[in-house]
């Protein structure tokens, strides 16, 4: 398994909760892979709804914003809080060249799968060789 | 157990019971350092009302049926694996998602009903529910006139 940082860099700031105009929100853990023909990004997103998710992508910029409404009460007293609950949010900077047209996404058991496909002129291309006669 | 009485609560007790957990749910390489999570895994909230207990755990990508939710007196665990899923021909450029085995050992503050103790897993989210056994539950008394 090799790894590099240079096809996707991750932004601003690294830090578990920061603070945006909308409040308190969390950094989710993300994997991201590469194949041939495309990135797949793997973010956990835990008690999000799937269709409330916003992914966007503008300017090699990609954006995740996923609300998460409140699971308890507001004044309810826990014995523990060791997490908390809020958005989601994460932007990353994206130098290999994708085909936003094609961009797909989808959300299972806390899970968002995103695939950005590779323009084809980025796709390693295998030459024929034509024999001669 | 003693009912706390004020905002603050002695969980640090509760706290430091938790650190007798076992895990290797990190990946080769230092997952607990990328997203400055701890060690411990799943991180829990857990909260009450009159007649129940109730703990909550983030496990994204984690099948229910590879979740295990024990309760043994007043410990509850929660124990379970999160699949790797290496892919052929992928080169990793970032790789904070944890793999593999957990476990996490907690003890409850009050006693509970572990017959009738249940849970269930949406979106990535484990909720379980404990009733308090009869004894931890608060009692309304009558008031004689």
């Amino acid at each position: 398994m090799k790894t590099s940082q240079s096809t996707v860099q991750s932004g601003p700031a690294a830090g578990q909760a920061e603070r945006t105009r909308s409040g308190q929100t969390y950094r989710p853990n993300v994997d991201i892979l590469e194949q041939p023909e495309e990135l797949v990004m793997l973010v956990d997103l835990p008690g999000c709804q799937g269709d409330q998710i916003d992914v966007r992508f503008e300017d090699g910029e990609l954006t995740i914003h996923a609300p998460v409404a409140p699971r308890q009460p507001a004044g309810t007293r826990y014995w523990l809080r060791e997490y908390g609950v809020g958005d989601f949010y994460r932007t990353f900077r994206v130098s290999e060249q994708i085909d936003s047209q094609r961009m797909h996404a989808s959300y299972a058991q806390g899970v968002l799968t995103l695939h950005l496909p590779k323009v084809q002129s980025a796709q390693p291309r295998k030459i024929p060789v034509a024999v001669g006669g | 157990m003693a009912r706390r009485d004020g905002p603050f609560f002695p969980f640090q007790q509760l706290r430091e019971e938790m650190e007798k957990l076992v895990t290797d749910f990190f990946g080769p390489q230092g997952y607990a350092g990328s997203a400055g999570m701890s060690r411990t895994f799943p991180p829990l909230n857990v909260w009450e009302d009159g007649d129940n207990l109730f703990a909550e755990a983030e496990l994204p990508g984690i099948k229910p049926e590879d979740v295990d939710v024990l309760v043994v007196g007043r410990e509850l665990t929660i124990k379970g694996k999160r699949a790797g899923g290496e892919v052929p021909e992928a080169s990793y450029h970032r790789r904070e998602r944890g793999t593999g085995d957990f476990s996490r050992v907690v003890e409850l503050p009050v006693e509970v009903d572990a017959e009738h103790v249940q849970a269930r897993m949406s979106n990535g989210v484990l909720t379980i529910t404990l009733p308090k056994a009869a004894a931890a539950r608060p009692k309304k008394v009558q008031v004689q006139v």
